[in-house]
């Protein structure tokens, strides 16, 4: 056991930290991130940083070159992504684009389309969004019912996508819709990527519970998509969106926010009942279980890494990275406000309780994204201990005459 | 980056499985849970005879001359089968004591034995219903000779020598003592889990040799203990592991209202948290195991996560395995209680989940975690 780079990693290493030294410069960990993309000026220092590292080859490493990257291995991308975490550079908001519609476009699309849209992809002059959650599917997202309809040439969409991160600076998304509610429920959809520019393309942010706005509603009328963008077969839009899916779990990781860093430093110095709150046996145990969870899931990623620098493939064991995370981000900030007692109700400019306050009120969303903390605990459950599926009521039938409820 | 176990490690692990698995290692721990016997005397010949209990110990001296990573990986398939011997308390506490703690007439007389299994040793702490402290060790040394009762000694029943933990004027001290001599009164106490006997032992006026110094007797017995927590956290692991393996077959196969209770969420997600403590106690120990293995400077933070979540992943395991198995798990007959009974053994044997969360609060004072 060590934990030492190869001498290969190291070399790579090496070549990432002195590119990103005299590129950037290293984060003051003191100071909050803000990724806030209304903002034009950061949205514009976004692009500039993405289009530098395209420059310079950074941007897509493990695609092919002649699509932007340089074809790395799997512990070079986690090399290079340790290493620019270490920098104060903007990110977030090509996630979706480069980790969920790359992949699905370098699968399905036409190599004239892959010229086309995958290197200003890369380099960050286009923005991808993805829309496939709607009103009435969300952990059942293949219950989705926005139409489309085929004529001629083209495709005429219409309906509802909702939760769509970044839609309303978006260039392209990836679409999956309903071409035949007269099929099977997975056999009656079909999977495009669309111009968000479109005439009939309508974008709404929602406010959500922090009061921020990171994703949107996208109403679709009478739009038209030539066939041409259409990704896989008529019908084979859940084959198409599954291995979209599949990249948003890897890509949906640890919940970021106040850790128990945070909690223990507060708790050294907060006074709770006349003594600092890290006297109080209640309070340490917590620190102590939370920091148990953190290690926990530090050390697992450091056993996948450990998989992939050996060249093999890594085991179940990142799955339960988002579980663990956001639930006790949650907590986390739980802690902190009520450690303040009655004065937790109030807003204040103190950092630490920004963090808790913050960390209380965005937690309820990280148990939700990327698959509810149900939906992941079924696919632990169904895909890594191999119990068997819950008996459903929409197989074999049109999706049509699926139960619906009223939404 | 490796935070694995090597080829030759996880050989050794896949034979000490076979091995254990061949001798129905869970069998003979029913039987001895159902019998007057406090161990299997045959499957522990077998054991010594396989060299682990010298597996630290210097060639010199006899052993395999190996390090605490082979350790670790015995510890999970000992713990795996619920192995009713006396491995921890001989090995992981009074073994590594010895070659800790021991001047080198203590290791040539006592380490060669080890190996052979003509000695057998355990460690004796508790004096009363709490956790023991550097204030309440009562039995006394004076004079080359104790004087005292211990309570809560696993293993004594087999054990020939014991390290006593006891006070004299000058502070407190680790004695080694041979259990045959006069003086020495060893009496069965029943317990929760009897496929491992505990007993009380009697010192009246009972020569020993001194292990370390008079005065930091308590501090060596703290380092001891973070480092056996680490071996005590592997048999967790290996327990909880099978634990879950046992309530994910019963779930495929038993069925309830016309189809397998594992296709209800309500097991499902049960089995899922199981799944999630054990991999986060399972990682915890290979970050333990390589602090352990290094001696590196942040074990007794390492250690005291690998025991928390060992513990935590262990009394989950167990507890809700037998939920699984809905009456069948209640009953006698199955299997279910023996990793109860070995989850509670192994979580007191070296102090409790409370306990070992204070003592890594601790050590994240000491070392300052942000």
């Amino acid at each position: 056991m060590d934990f030492n780079d190869t001498p290969e990693e190291a070399k790579f290493r090496k070549k990432c930290r002195e590119w990103l030294e005299k590129n950037a410069t290293y984060k003051d960990e003191s100071t909050p991130q803000n990724d806030d993309f209304a903002n034009a000026n950061k949205m514009k220092a976004a692009k500039a940083w993405q289009k530098k590292k395209y420059d310079a080859g950074w941007a897509m490493l493990h695609w092919p070159k002649e699509y932007g990257g340089i074809g790395a291995s799997s512990m070079e991308r986690i090399i290079w992504a340790n290493e620019e975490a270490k920098f104060d550079v903007p990110k977030g908001i090509f996630e979706i684009g480069l980790g969920m519609c790359g992949p699905v476009m370098m699968e399905y699309a036409t190599e004239e389309q892959k010229e086309r849209y995958l290197p200003p992809m890369a380099e960050g002059k286009e923005i991808w969004c993805q829309l496939f959650s709607e009103p009435s599917a969300g952990s059942d997202v293949a219950g989705l019912r926005s139409k489309a309809v085929q004529d001629g040439d083209k495709w005429i969409i219409n309906g509802q996508k909702v939760w769509t991160s970044g839609a309303h600076f978006s260039d392209f998304g990836i679409l999956v819709v309903r071409h035949d509610p007269n099929l099977e429920k997975h056999k009656g959809m079909t999977f495009f990527f669309v111009d968000m520019k479109s005439p009939g393309i309508e974008v709404k942010p929602i406010k959500q519970i922090t009061g921020g706005s990171s994703f949107n509603e996208v109403y679709f009328t009478d739009v038209e998509i030539p066939d041409s963008q259409r990704l896989g077969e008529i019908g084979d839009g859940w084959k198409v969106a599954i291995t979209t899916l599949m990249n948003e779990r890897l890509a949906v990781g640890d919940a970021g926010g106040a850790d128990v860093e945070d909690a223990f430093r507060w708790a050294k110095t907060q006074d709770n009942l006349g003594d600092p709150l890290l006297t109080n046996k209640a309070a340490r145990e917590s620190i102590a279980d939370w920091y148990c969870e953190k290690s926990g899931l530090k050390n697992t990623k450091l056993r996948t890494m450990s998989a992939l620098s050996r060249g093999d493939t890594p085991g179940p064991e990142a799955s339960i990275t988002k579980i663990v995370s956001a639930g006790k981000l949650q907590d986390i900030g739980n802690f902190g406000i009520d450690s303040l007692d009655m004065a937790g109700m109030l807003k204040t400019d103190n950092q630490d309780i920004k963090g808790f306050q913050n960390a209380w009120l965005g937690a309820p969303g990280m148990r939700i994204a990327g698959g509810t903390d149900e939906i992941l605990r079924n696919i632990i459950a169904e895909r890594v201990l191999g119990l068997p599926q819950d008996p459903r009521a929409d197989k074999g039938v049109a999706f049509k005459d699926i139960p619906s409820g009223n939404s | 980056m490796n935070l694995d176990f090597s080829d030759d490690q996880k050989f050794l692990q896949e034979e000490a499985r076979k091995f254990l698995e061949k001798e129905e290692a869970l069998n003979r721990n029913r039987a001895v849970l159902e019998t007057d016997n406090k161990f299997d005397e045959d499957l522990w010949k077998k054991i010594v005879d396989l060299g682990w209990t010298g597996i630290r110990i210097p060639e010199e001296y006899d052993g395999l001359g190996l390090g605490h990573l082979e350790l670790c990986v015995i510890a999970e398939e000992l713990g795996r089968f619920l192995a009713p011997v006396p491995f921890s308390s001989s090995v992981y506490l009074f073994t590594e004591a010895i070659i800790n703690y021991g001047t080198d007439e203590i290791k040539e007389d006592i380490l060669p034995k080890l190996v052979s299994g003509e000695i057998v040793g355990t460690l004796a702490v508790t004096e009363d219903l709490h956790a023991p402290t550097k204030n309440n060790i009562n039995l006394s040394y004076a004079n080359g000779k104790i004087n005292g009762k211990k309570i809560a000694v696993p293993d004594a029943g087999v054990a020939t020598h014991a390290v006593v933990v006891a006070k004299s004027n000058k502070g407190i001290s680790l004695q080694l003592v041979d259990l045959s001599v006069t003086g020495v009164t060893t009496e069965h106490q029943e317990n929760i889990d009897e496929s491992r006997g505990h007993f009380s032992i009697t010192f009246n006026d009972v020569e020993t040799q001194l292990l370390g110094d008079e005065v930091s007797g308590w501090e060596l017995y703290e380092s001891l203990i973070n480092q056996a927590a680490v071996l005590f956290s592997y048999e967790q692991i290996g327990g909880s592991q099978a634990s879950l393996d046992m309530a994910i077959n019963y779930a495929k196969e038993r069925y309830a209202f016309g189809r397998p209770i594992g296709s209800y969420q309500a097991i499902k997600h049960k089995l899922a948290d199981m799944y999630i403590a054990l991999t986060l106690a399972k990682s915890n120990c290979y970050y333990a195991a390589w602090a352990l293995s290094t001696d590196a400077a942040d074990l007794p933070s390492a250690s005291a996560t690998a025991r928390v979540s060992a513990t935590k992943a262990y009394q989950l395991c167990s507890k809700e395995n037998i939920q699984t198995h809905g009456g069948n798990g209640f009953t006698w007959e199955y299997d279910c209680h023996m990793f109860y009974r070995r989850s509670k053994l192994l979580s007191l044997n070296i102090g409790s989940l409370s306990n070992w969360r204070e003592k890594l609060v601790t050590s994240l004072e000491q070392s300052n975690i942000n």
